[in-house]
C-alpha cells in the first residue's frame, strides 16, 4: 500500500487526530481490567441482594472490597466517558455541539466518579 | 467536483441485517445505557454514606416494578457488554476475525449473555431467600 503520510507526519506517528493511539489502548486496557473487576461486582450484589442497611454498609467498609470499588469506580467511568465520546465524534456533527458534549461527558464522568469515591471512603472511615 | 456515480458506503435501510453488525451496533446501545446505568450505582453508593432513609429510597426504587425492569435491562446490557467485549479484545489481538469463526462467537455471546442474565436473576432471588 503507497503511503500516503508525509515524512514529518510518519515520524511523529499520532495519525490525524493527533493524539496517536492513547485512546484506544486506554479503552482496551480499561476493558481488560473491567473484566475481573465487573464479574466480582455483580457476582457480590446477585449474593447481597435483599441485604439490610447495616450490612450492606458493612460489605462497602470492608478493606479488600472498598479499594476493588474504586478501582472499579475509576475503570467504569474512564471507560464510559472514552466509549461516549467516539460515540458524540461519530454521530454529532455541528462542531460546537460536539465540543460541548464531548465536554459535558467529561465533567460528568470525573463528577460522578469522585461523588462515588467519596461515598466509599466516607463509609469505609466511618 | 465529486462524480454522482462514486460508490457510496451502504446505506444502512436497504442493507440486509446480519448477526456481525447488529452485534456491533448492540454493543454501542448497551454501552450508552451501561453509562447511563452508571447513575442507579452512583445513587446507590451516595445513598449509602448519606444515611438510612435516603438508602430506603433507593431499595424502593430498586425493587418497584420500573427499578426491577431497568435492573433487568441494564443486568442483560451489561453480561451482553462484557461477553462481547472479550470477543472484541479477542479480535484486537487478531484471533478469531474469519467469517465462520466471527459467526460462531457471536452466537455464543448471545446465549452467554442469556444464560448468564438468567443466572444473576436466579442467584439474587435466592439470595433473598424468595425462590
Amino acid at each position: 500500500m503507497a503511503n500516503m503520510r508525509s515524512p514529518l507526519a510518519r515520524v511523529r506517528g499520532l495519525g490525524s487526530a493527533k493524539e496517536g493511539v492513547a485512546h484506544w489502548w486506554a479503552q482496551r486496557m480499561t476493558a481488560v481490567a473491567l473484566v475481573p473487576l465487573v464479574i466480582w461486582f455483580v457476582a457480590s450484589v446477585c449474593a447481597m441482594a435483599g441485604a439490610d442497611y447495616a450490612s450492606v454498609r458493612e460489605w462497602i467498609g470492608t478493606p479488600l472490597v472498598s479499594i476493588l470499588l474504586v478501582l472499579l469506580t475509576v475503570a467504569v467511568f474512564h471507560h464510559a466517558q472514552l466509549g461516549l465520546q467516539v460515540v458524540l465524534e461519530d454521530y454529532v456533527h455541528t462542531e460546537w455541539l460536539k465540543i460541548a458534549s464531548i465536554a459535558l461527558v467529561k465533567f460528568a464522568a470525573i463528577a460522578l466518579g469522585v461523588a462515588v469515591v467519596f461515598s466509599i471512603v466516607k463509609i469505609a472511615l466511618a | 467536483m465529486a462524480n454522482p456515480n462514486r460508490p457510496l458506503s451502504p446505506h444502512l435501510q436497504i442493507y440486509k441485517p446480519q448477526l456481525t453488525s447488529m452485534m456491533s451496533i448492540l454493543h454501542r446501545i448497551t454501552g450508552i445505557a451501561l453509562a447511563a446505568g452508571t447513575l442507579l450505582l452512583v445513587w446507590w453508593l451516595v445513598a449509602a454514606a448519606t444515611g438510612e432513609s435516603a438508602f430506603a429510597d433507593v431499595q424502593a426504587f430498586i425493587g418497584s416494578w420500573i427499578g426491577r425492569l431497568l435492573l433487568l435491562g441494564w443486568s442483560f446490557a451489561m453480561f451482553y457488554h462484557l461477553c462481547n467485549g472479550i470477543r472484541h479484545l479477542f479480535w484486537d489481538a487478531g484471533k478469531g476475525l474469519e467469517l465462520e469463526a466471527a459467526y460462531a462467537s457471536g452466537r455464543f455471546v448471545i446465549g452467554a449473555a442469556v444464560v448468564l442474565t438468567i443466572a444473576a436473576w436466579v442467584w439474587g432471588y435466592a439470595s433473598m431467600g424468595a425462590l
